[in-house]
């Protein structure tokens, strides 16, 4: 049953309690004391179902994925470390002023072959919600990750990101400690690290702080994540002073994977289960676990010159111009 | 004296620099005292009275910081498309070019200041607020890169309000591609030196404006992260009077001195002096 439905969900969610109800029970019990076969209308109503859904979630609009990216109850980082990843432990601090809990990180083993893991946290609760602060790192969560990115570096074992930020934290505390000094040293040590990094979209990639964490050899990218330069509903305001054209806004930034693909800044778009990885988040992980292991598999096989030749290169082709 | 008499109507001051009829003078955009165009152009733009650091454009940059007729420009051929075909951005684009007469938000080349030979960057931020597009993430690569295939240090004065909205996620990758050069230089031991003018925000100063191995800044320039509007502030939160200045980025370490505008060309040579390997015609 879908919890929190969009409005663009709204004929799917309808069925589905259509579809409930008459599960039920009485329901059932009613239908035979008259004679009727009810399962016969299940089946065409679930049928059908399945027929909106597929259209509804083939043709999602930039602002509804955006939405997606966003639903509260979609598989965060931690979700995917536990489906994916065994004997992962958590590692803390940046070892110079503190421990940013909207990022974690530490090693793991993925099909038994030790890895570090690094990702952006959200949550749930409201609580963790504030300890985390939304999943907005500040230079103490960048500088941290880039920590454990070192220790990788160090023990040559393959370093995977989890990539889910509606951006970097823009707060005081920020600006004091230094965040854009912490993106920016990410930016350039992620593009020399001397171990393969396989980089996952999972959500929201907001900004410059979605992208301190997601330089690599490989980029992946989840079917309904967004990937953006800046938050439609800051655009709307630039564009037209006014945030509730984020939909325009969505639209003309070209924010989803398919786009992000497209311009190469993403490999592999990895599909999600009908309606949403928050659906059926084990399948997710499953599809998430192939598509790591087939990007680290190639990797592995490459020699670190070649390696770190090939994500310069990859890096110094993105965008677009005329010579 | 009646003010009013050389400005037609009595300005008031404002936070832009309002030139005047002919050229004959122009308010401080900080002070709003009245700077007569001869001298405020021989003063480098800097207010006599309040030594605010008017923006330059990077000509008038260039003009005053590389020896003359030294600058030789480096893939001025480079021209802008329109990858996601954004609402508005050729137009913008265009509107720049004419203001500007500049194809893009940054000049790169290369040049010489007091005599040392020195790939430069300068951006100019009336071209669209100075905001990094493909191009001028191409540019600053390639400049980094020619400094670290030529063994020549590299210099980047910075203004920019941070990524170009209008070419989306490619703008944003122009981060990764400046930064990924920066670490280029890092390994040819190359020095680089970045000069933070105002302003410096955004997608820019969290990229190749935060990876100089020295870090100069002007008096007084806007340099942050998120704009001071942008800012999520918790409730309450009270926000220090030079909050995102260079002077702010100074007290918090990110920045090795704060130099005026009238010694930046010695301050560069001094240093540009002591980075350089002295070896000539060694090999
Ligand atoms: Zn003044």
């Amino acid at each position: 049953m879908l919890n929190n439905a969009f409005d663009f969900e709204k004929p799917i969610s309808e069925l589905e309690q259509l579809i409930a109800e008459l599960r039920r029970p009485e329901k059932q019990d009613e239908a035979k004391a008259q004679g009727i076969d009810l399962d016969a209308r299940i089946d065409v109503l679930e049928s059908e179902l399945k027929r909106v859904m597929k259209q509804v979630y083939s043709s999602l609009s930039p602002w509804e994925k955006t939405l997606m990216a966003r639903h509260k109850d979609r598989p965060y980082t931690l979700d995917y470390v536990r489906l994916i990843l065994d004997d992962f432990l958590e590692l803390s601090g940046d070892r110079l002023a503190g421990n940013d809990e909207a990022v974690v990180g530490g090693p793991a083993r993925l099909d038994g072959a030790p890895v570090f893991v690094i990702g952006q946290q959200k949550a749930r609760d409201l609580r963790e919600r504030q300890r985390r602060n939304f999943g907005s790192a500040h230079a103490e969560g960048f500088r941290k990750a880039l920590r454990i990115a070192r220790l990788a570096e160090k023990f040559q074992k393959p370093l995977i990101l989890f990539v889910d930020t509606a951006g970097a934290a823009a707060d005081l505390h920020a600006e004091e400690m230094g965040v854009s000094d912490a993106i920016a040293r990410n930016l350039k040590e992620l593009a020399v690290l001397r171990t393969p990094i396989v980089v996952i979209v999972i959500g929201e990639g907001g900004s410059g702080g979605a992208l301190a964490m997601a330089v690599g050899d490989r980029v992946l990218m989840l079917e309904h994540a967004v990937y953006s330069v800046i938050s439609p509903e800051g655009c709307a305001s630039i564009l037209w002073h006014d945030s509730k054209r984020a939909g325009d806004a969505a639209d003309a930034l070209k924010l989803t994977a398919q786009s992000a693909k497209e311009l190469g800044v993403v490999d592999t778009v990895i599909p999600e289960p009908l309606g949403g990885a928050h659906r059926d988040p084990v399948a997710t992980a499953n599809s998430i676990k192939q598509a790591v292991s087939k990007s680290l598999a190639t990797l592995a096989k490459k020699s670190i010159t070649t390696l770190l030749d090939e994500r310069y290169a990859r890096i110094r082709k993105l965008g677009a111009w005329e010579e | 004296m009646n003010r009013g008499s050389w400005f037609g109507r009595r300005a008031r001051p404002s936070r832009t620099a309002s030139s005047v009829p002919e050229g004959i003078a122009t308010k401080c955009a900080s002070c709003g005292e009245i700077l007569f165009a001869r001298d405020f152009e021989r003063n480098q733009k800097v207010c006599h009275k309040c030594q605010h650091h008017h923006r330059l454009s990077a000509r008038e940059r260039l003009a005053m910081t590389v020896d003359e007729e030294t600058f030789v420009e480096i893939d001025g051929h480079l021209r802008s498309t329109d990858p996601l075909q954004f609402p508005e951005y050729l137009d913008k684009r265009k509107r720049a070019e004419e203001k500007t007469g500049l194809w893009e938000a940054v000049l790169t080349g290369t040049a010489a200041i007091e005599g040392i030979p020195v790939v430069i960057g300068v951006a100019d931020f009336g071209f669209m607020g100075g905001s990094m597009g493909s191009v001028v993430g191409e540019r600053v690569a390639r400049a980094m890169e020619m400094g670290a295939a030529e063994g020549m240090p590299v210099v980047m004065f910075t203004a920019s309000g941070g990524a170009r909205m209008h070419e989306g996620l490619l703008a944003l990758m122009q981060m990764a591609k400046t930064s990924a050069a920066a670490a280029r230089l890092d390994l040819a031991r190359i020095p680089y030196i970045v000069v933070l003018t105002d302003p410096t925000t955004g997608g820019v100063f969290a990229s190749y404006a935060s990876l100089g191995d020295i870090a100069l800044a002007e008096p007084g320039a806007i340099i942050g992260f998120a704009g001071r509007r942008v800012g999520n502030q918790d409730v309450g939160t009270k926000l220090p009077d030079n909050f995102q200045t260079s002077e702010f980025q100074f007290e918090h370490g990110m920045i090795d001195r704060i130099v005026p505008r009238k010694e930046m060309r010695s301050v560069l040579a001094q240093l540009l002096g002591l980075l350089i390997q002295a070896v000539p015609n060694a090999e």
